[in-house]
């Protein structure tokens, strides 16, 4: 059901306008954060304002939207801000990664490889991949432009000398094009290697912190690293136990009062599509 | 007559439109090298149908407007002003400039951004008698391999390109057409 009250896509035409523009120069630089005028959403920051003020700038209403949280397509933030769209937009969704034009997401890349047709919106909580290391914004901002990233490297050789090898696990920091180091949005590092090369067209939303960047198709993502400490993506140790998948990246999920726990596909599009396949892992039912 | 045309020309359905054409000018600027059709603007000669959507779509009084060259005449001035309410203004203070590659000229008094904020530059928006995908070779972020373009001259864009990251954006328009050059391009 459309609701011809609102606006196309809620936001009214000046504010598209303004993050449109936005949008534009993020292409144009690759992994810079662009500030732009965030506006107040009819949610709360962290449920994905930004994500939400990217996608409704671009969207059409032959697109076909969708929208997961964690890899899931079923949970409330997805499905309110599927229905968001659809209420506000006219458009259709889906849950079918294939299917989709426009993706927003929530801390996950969907395991089906994307295609040049396709648009990946992600919701950033914290933009600034420098920020727990140095509050300001006059001196993150000024490390970006005089291209000094040796924090980001002792941070990372801090986690080495502590734990043996880089603890950082999400939100792991990338190098764009060989010149903006970039925060990924919390995925899971598992996720960084599709960041890099990827046909579709990928767009980040921080609305508290009132930045958006972008990558453009084909472009070249490094994950930091160190010669004798390569980058390593890793996921649970085990197959998926409903689809039995083995390259998935995996939720722990607690399934009784005794510690019993399975593990399963973050991506739930993906699982099901695997089981509707006739694959099954050892705690399908 | 005058004041018909001033009133007349713009998107019909304006946030639909608008959102249509903004996705052809994104996929333009994500894929550099690609072209685009962009419909729903009827602008005042001599400005391009591809033109007026661009402006359409992303101009508004927080935008100073540079019109260089024969661009710059009383009908589009006053199209511009009805429709978007863009301001005004030289080239050393605009937001975006429209008009042919000659009439841009010389591009050293457009912005080109900051170290700190190197996108407070210039977007320009250059009408073309011709636009193919052949000419100068394109490398860089969101090009496969390669692309090429027709492009007005080389040199200008491979000076641009190495002031990466400022530097300057590029539209180009050519009827209802569109294609564009980002600072990201490199030109060879």
């Amino acid at each position: 059901m459309t609701d011809d009250t609102y606006n196309f896509a809620y936001l009214d035409e000046q504010t598209k306008r303004m993050i449109r523009r936005a949008i534009l120069k993020g292409l144009a630089i690759p992994g810079y954060q662009v500030p732009f005028a965030s506006r107040e959403m009819p949610m709360p920051y962290g449920w994905g304002t930004g994500g939400v003020q990217v996608s409704a700038a671009v969207m059409t209403p032959e697109d076909r939207f969708k929208v997961i949280d964690q890899g899931a397509d079923d949970t409330t933030n997805a499905v309110s801000i599927r229905s968001f769209f659809q209420r506000t937009a006219g458009v259709a969704t889906t849950t079918t990664t294939a299917e989709a034009t426009v993706i927003q997401t929530r801390h996950r890349i969907p395991e089906a490889p994307l295609t040049e047709g396709q648009i990946l919106v992600y919701q950033v909580p914290i933009p600034e991949p420098l920020r727990f290391l140095e509050p300001r914004e006059s001196e993150t901002r000024k490390m970006h432009s005089l291209e000094e990233y040796g924090l980001m490297h002792v941070k990372l050789y801090e986690d080495i000398s502590r734990h043996g090898h880089i603890a950082t696990s999400y939100a792991y920091p990338v190098k764009v094009e060989g010149r903006y180091v970039m925060d990924p949005s919390p995925i899971p590092k598992f996720d960084n290697p599709k960041l890099s090369d990827c046909p579709a067209i990928q767009l980040f939303g921080a609305g508290r912190e009132q930045r958006i960047y972008a990558l453009p198709p084909y472009t070249r993502v490094v994950s930091l690293d160190f010669e004798d400490h390569p980058f390593e993506p890793s996921k649970a140790d085990h197959p998926c136990g409903l689809c039995g998948a083995e390259d998935s990246y995996l939720d722990e999920v607690i399934v009784d009062d005794a510690g019993g726990r399975i593990f399963v596909c973050s991506d739930t599009d993906h699982c099901e599509g695997r089981q509707a396949a006739g694959h099954r892992g050892k705690d399908a039912a | 007559m005058q004041e018909a045309q001033t009133l007349s020309g713009g998107f019909a359905d304006p946030p639909r439109d608008a959102a249509h054409a903004f996705r052809g000018v994104m996929e333009a600027m994500a894929r550099p090298g690609t072209l685009h059709s962009l419909q729903g603007a009827r602008p005042p000669a001599p400005l391009s149908a591809a033109a007026g959507a661009v402006i359409l779509t992303l101009c508004d009084s927080e935008t100073p407007l540079h019109l260089a060259g024969p661009a710059d005449c009383a009908a589009v001035r006053a199209w511009v002003a009805f429709h978007t309410g863009a301001p005004p203004s030289g080239p050393a203070d605009c937001v975006f400039a429209l008009g042919t590659w000659a009439a841009l000229a010389p591009l050293s008094a457009y912005p080109v951004g900051t170290p700190d904020y190197p996108d407070r530059s210039a977007t320009l928006i250059v009408e073309c008698d011709v636009l193919r995908q052949d000419g100068a070779r394109l490398t860089g972020p969101g090009i496969r391999d390669s692309a090429r373009l027709s492009l007005p001259d080389r040199q200008a864009f491979a000076d641009n390109a190495a002031l990466f990251p400022r530097g300057l954006d590029f539209l180009f328009t050519c009827g209802d057409r569109i294609a564009a050059l980002p600072r990201s391009t490199k030109v060879t």
